[in-house]
């Protein structure tokens, strides 16, 4: 296999490394501009600068806050993968299971989540509620795609099996687990963007004050003071860990695949 | 039908179809008095157009499917002495060529042995790929790795399902040649099931000719040809009457289906 294919394309990795950064160095310097030139107050729209400086100014409270939903999202996305792996797997096994459990995954995935979260806050405490709510929407793509995973086993390699006599469990671990892994690690990338959306979702739907509040209720709290600033600081902050999040499983995702999987493949090769 | 000529030997056939049938459950009837034997050491090529229940036959045999009526008697030693090779490679995308290769050996619980898994690997001249990935293999290396998965166990009986079907010529004609060696070297037992009248008559030592809709024995061949067979083979002029006898008849076969 020739790896010709990283050479003729380092001016184009070049490129799409300098054009989004350039492309989003302009946007934020049109905001700066036009906030100076129209001496925009900072409740109107802060300034790039201003939201950077709060960002420091308030980094107590903020990496506290982020700290806060961080873990709720990673605790949630934790028990989507267990909860959801298991459910695929019984699936799997039982057509019975299956047909009589799905409705239920379903019923809880297309309800909204912000309808559900108030009645989830009567029952639970509010972070044990913020953190259902989070794992409710991160489940469901991690179950559809194992269970479509572990259903798509090649005809033959299961035949294959069969003529050498493999019980359930060797099949399950050394051809159905591999060949749901790609379907798998799709689902997770899905997950982890839902997980930090149902969590802040629920966030806000909560309330909590004080400490123990995560990034959502730092920007419903800076609402109601109008501290617009802060709004946009906590709001960075959020984004910045949906990206961070989605790099790391799409990183995770390449690496398990890299060696096999068409996904991960260059054209040429 | 006719029944297979027995072998003047003494020793039992390898497996024999008693009156054979199988009919699928939406109601096709595949395969009607299937009535022959596998002779130790033969290669045995099961052929004729697609849709003619050879394939079907081939799967009876491996023990895929059951018979709906009739019988198949093994006298394989064990069921894993039998080693299939289907018309795709059939390989774990996720593996390397040696775990792929090792894969028989690890499912029926033989105890891990490098030597055997390297022994299969450099039957088919693949030494030296052992730690790449399918993807990294072409068409006919695939193939390869495919039918030495399948000797790893070191069968009596090696089935194959068209496995060349897919391949370019070269690649056909260089494994035709390969596997010939193989079953000279193993001195195993091959049934192969092809559409090809002349890839039947290179590498076959007896062809049985199948019918289409329902899949019956239509005729025999005898291939006497002088071993072993290598290129020049392909362009004498026994092998072009072979050909052309064996095309007539399925020609024959065709016009009265």
């Amino acid at each position: 296999m020739m790896r010709a294919a990283s050479y003729i394309s380092f001016g184009e990795r070049a490129l799409r490394l300098v054009m989004p950064i350039l492309a989003l160095a302009v946007a934020i310097g049109l905001w700066e501009g036009i906030v100076r030139y129209y001496e925009l107050p900072p409740y109107i729209l802060p300034s790039p600068t201003l939201v950077f400086e709060t960002l420091k100014s308030d980094w107590g409270t903020l990496s506290e806050s982020l700290l806060v939903t961080l873990r709720t999202t990673a605790l949630a996305l934790l028990l989507a993968v267990v909860g959801g792996v298991l459910l695929a797997l019984l699936f799997a096994s039982s057509r019975l299971v299956e047909l009589s459990l799905f409705p239920f995954a379903v019923i809880l995935q297309v309800t909204p989540i912000i309808a559900i979260a108030p009645l989830l806050l009567i029952y639970l405490e509010p972070q044990t509620a913020v953190l259902v709510c989070a794992w409710i929407v991160a489940f469901f793509p991690i179950l559809s795609n194992t269970a479509l995973g572990l259903a798509s086993v090649d005809r033959n390699l299961r035949e294959l099996f069969e003529l050498y006599g493999a019980n359930r469990w060797k099949t399950l671990f050394l051809l159905r687990m591999p060949a749901a892994l790609p379907y798998f690690l799709g689902g997770l990338r899905i997950a982890g963007g839902l997980a930090l959306i149902g969590a802040v979702v629920a966030e806000i739907a909560a309330g909590t004050a004080g400490r123990g509040s995560g990034l959502a209720y730092r920007i419903v709290e800076s609402g109601y003071r109008l501290n617009v600033p802060r709004m946009f600081a906590a709001l960075l902050l959020i984004s910045l860990a949906g990206i961070a999040i989605f790099a790391l499983l799409t990183l995770i995702q390449h690496l398990t695949l890299r060696r096999w999987h068409e996904s991960a493949l260059d054209r040429e090769s | 039908m006719p029944a297979a000529v027995p072998s003047a030997g003494s020793d039992k056939p390898l497996a024999a179809f008693r009156g054979v049938g199988k009919t699928f459950p939406n109601g096709v009837v595949a395969l009607e008095h299937l009535d022959f034997s596998i002779q130790r050491g033969e290669f045995l090529t099961l052929l004729g157009p697609s849709g003619c229940g050879k394939s079907t036959a081939l799967r009876l045999l491996a023990g895929l499917a059951q018979p709906t009526r009739g019988e198949i008697v093994r006298n394989t030693a064990a069921a894993h002495e039998i080693g299939f090779v289907f018309q795709e490679p059939t390989l774990m995308p996720w593996a390397t060529v040696a775990q792929n290769v090792r894969l028989p050996l690890r499912l029926k619980n033989i105890e891990y042995q490098e030597s055997r898994v390297q022994e299969a690997l450099a039957l088919v001249g693949l030494g030296d790929f052992r730690d790449a990935y399918p993807r990294e293999l072409s068409g006919g290396m695939k193939m390869r790795v495919s039918i030495a998965r399948a000797l790893v166990t070191r069968p009596q009986l090696l089935l194959m399902d068209e496995p060349f079907a897919a391949l370019d010529e070269i690649s056909r004609f260089k494994l035709n040649d390969d596997l010939l060696a193989l079953w000279r070297q193993l001195n195993c037992t091959v049934v192969f099931v092809t559409h090809s009248v002349f890839e039947s008559v290179y590498l076959s030592s007896r062809i049985l000719m199948f019918t289409p809709r329902p899949g019956r024995i239509a005729a025999e061949f005898s291939i006497d040809a002088p071993e072993p067979r290598a290129g020049q083979f392909r362009t004498s002029p026994e092998y072009g009457a072979q050909c052309r006898e064996v095309s007539a008849a399925l020609a024959d076969v065709m016009a009265g289906s």
